[in-house]
């Protein structure tokens, strides 16, 4: 099943409670799926020349701040270090292509959940409300969240197998549905893209997709859209970027899905119940997003 | 029955849809009637299902999937949206949908009335039984897919693959279609078809309504029987 929610601020007034409001909508999506939750928040974004990173490693006693002296020293760059539970978010004036490479070389099981300048993605087993709460999520203030409780289908239940997805930065993806063209399509991004996969998880592979065709210059918008020819099962789509928010069903439309708006926000979630927490929902529109129809909002979209 | 001074509250603030259920229920194989106004439904799942007396329902605000479900005598109103399944195999009854429906609206059902006054999503009417489904707005893909019995009127436009595999119902569609399924067909208007359309508008409360501009859609019957043409296929 999975759920998926998200949550686009257009009043900035409301960024100092995105996660205040956020939160309730993934936690009423805890029995589609119980198995692990996660999101990815937009929020803090770096200063030109800097670069994000959340970083995960499954050692609780993982040394992070060794980690980030040798980054330091390696680089001769400026780190800093936010400790959320199992995952650190660190900020680096470091080259961002050979900062990453170098983390990912230090140690196998050290695995990078997200990079660019607003992104970070927090994500674990287990139930919604418990993990919002290890992460810090209902304080946090931000542009944009995304988020997704899974019932696993495609791959085993791991913190690895969890969603968001991101394979490019300042882009993550949530999906609820399952994809029958994975596989093919991974082979045909690693071959022709250079993209490579982490996992055999096919929402990983549709994240993939998308960073590929944002990398041909296409825009989110644009990248969803191709996603309709390229994509074959069934999916609701949720996306975001830095700037951006954006949400596609399949043709059939196998997977639900909420849509709405009001002149302060933005909100989906895979079944209205999600929503009714949020302020002046009551008299937002509300809207099923049609089938194969791309729904975006933001500036690069 | 209209709305009257002494309604019974069931307030879901608390999110008890088995209790919420058990009171509405409470008349359940009486004649009894009753009003109740369902206060804060959030768009919980199964709300007003089973109802089985000639009771009615306001609920104020939008439901989750399946409300109203296998209803029989009892007349339901949403005065928001219905999620997924609304009406699913009612017996009898009317429910009426003020905002829009999601899938599957009227799935399965075998009588009763199901108005919405606006849009119906995907396979609205898929297996319909007997009952009749008037949509004031659209209706999705793949409505009416498979449906046997009943009738389903529409004021606004039809989704592809209108009717497939249609048997017995008879469909009437005032705007577009945006093609028609596996064995559907336009068919004649009669008098005899017009003077149901008449009643069916009547009853969903579009007396305003003119007949002007109404197609009838129904089975070709060409997949009710094996063809030995296709033999060759098994």
């Amino acid at each position: 099943m999975c759920g998926i929610v998200g949550l686009y601020l257009k009043n900035e007034a409301l960024q100092p409670q995105l996660g205040a409001l956020f939160s309730p909508l993934l936690i009423e999506m805890t029995d589609r799926g119980p198995d692990s939750a996660g999101i990815a928040v937009f929020r803090n974004a770096t200063a030109a020349g800097q670069t994000k990173l959340t970083l995960f490693h499954p050692d609780a006693g993982y040394g992070w701040p060794g980690l980030a002296d040798r980054l330091a020293a390696a680089f001769e760059a400026t780190t800093t270090l936010e400790h959320h539970d199992s995952h650190v978010v660190l900020v680096t004036n470091a080259p961002a292509d050979l900062a990453a490479d170098w983390i990912s070389a230090q140690d196998e099981q050290l695995q990078i959940m997200s990079r660019g300048s607003a992104i970070e993605i927090y994500k674990e087993t287990g139930l919604a409300d418990d993990i919002l709460a290890r992460f810090d999520v209902p304080g946090m203030a931000g542009t944009h969240a995304v988020g997704h409780t899974r019932m696993a289908t495609e791959s085993a239940v791991t913190t690895d197998g969890s969603h968001p997805f991101s394979t490019g930065a300042d882009l993550c993806l949530v999906h609820n549905g399952s994809l029958s063209n994975h596989n093919r399509l991974r082979a045909r991004l690693a071959k022709e893209d250079g993209i490579q996969c982490r996992t055999q998880n096919d929402t990983e592979v549709a994240a993939a997709f998308i960073s590929s065709r944002l990398a041909k210059g296409r825009s989110l918008h644009q990248a969803l859209d191709d996603c309709i020819g390229a994509l074959d099962g069934f999916y609701t789509f949720v996306a975001g970027t830095r700037d951006g928010f954006a949400v596609l069903r399949d043709p059939i439309a196998c997977k639900p899905a909420v849509l709405a708006e009001t002149e302060d926000y933005v909100a989906f979630a895979s079944e209205y119940r999600a929503l009714v927490s949020l302020p002046g929902v009551a008299d937002a529109k509300v809207w099923e997003p049609e089938p194969a129809i791309v729904y975006s909002w933001g500036d690069k979209t | 029955m209209s709305a009257g001074e002494n309604a019974v509250i069931v307030d879901l603030a608390d999110g008890d849809v088995r209790a919420a259920n058990t009171r509405l229920q409470e008349k359940n194989g009486s004649e009894d009637t009753e009003f109740y106004k369902v206060r804060n439904p959030r768009g919980v799942h199964a709300l007003a299902c089973g109802l089985d007396a000639p009771v009615s329902v306001e609920i104020e605000g939008s439901t989750g999937y399946y409300c109203a479900g296998m209803n029989k005598h009892a007349d339901v109103t949403v005065l928001g949206n219905a999620g997924q399944g609304v009406a699913e195999n009612m017996m009898s009854g009317r429910i009426h949908v003020k905002g829009d429906c999601s899938q599957a609206a009227g799935a399965t059902a075998h009588g009763g009335l199901l108005v919405v006054d606006g849009n119906a999503a995907a396979r609205c009417g898929i297996s319909l039984k007997g009952a009749d489904i008037v949509v004031k707005g659209d209706i999705g893909h793949m409505s009416c897919f498979m449906a046997q019995a009943g009738r389903v009127v529409v004021l606004g436009n039809a989704g592809a693959a209108l009717g497939d595999s249609l048997y017995e119902a008879r469909i009437y569609i005032r705007g577009t279609v945006e093609s028609l399924g596996a064995d559907c067909v336009e068919k004649e208007m009669g008098d005899s078809h017009r003077a149901e359309l008449r009643d069916l508008l009547d009853a969903a409360g579009c007396q305003e309504v003119p007949l002007d501009g109404f197609r009838r859609y129904g089975s070709a019957r060409t997949l009710y029987h094996f063809q030995t043409d296709n033999v060759g296929a098994y």
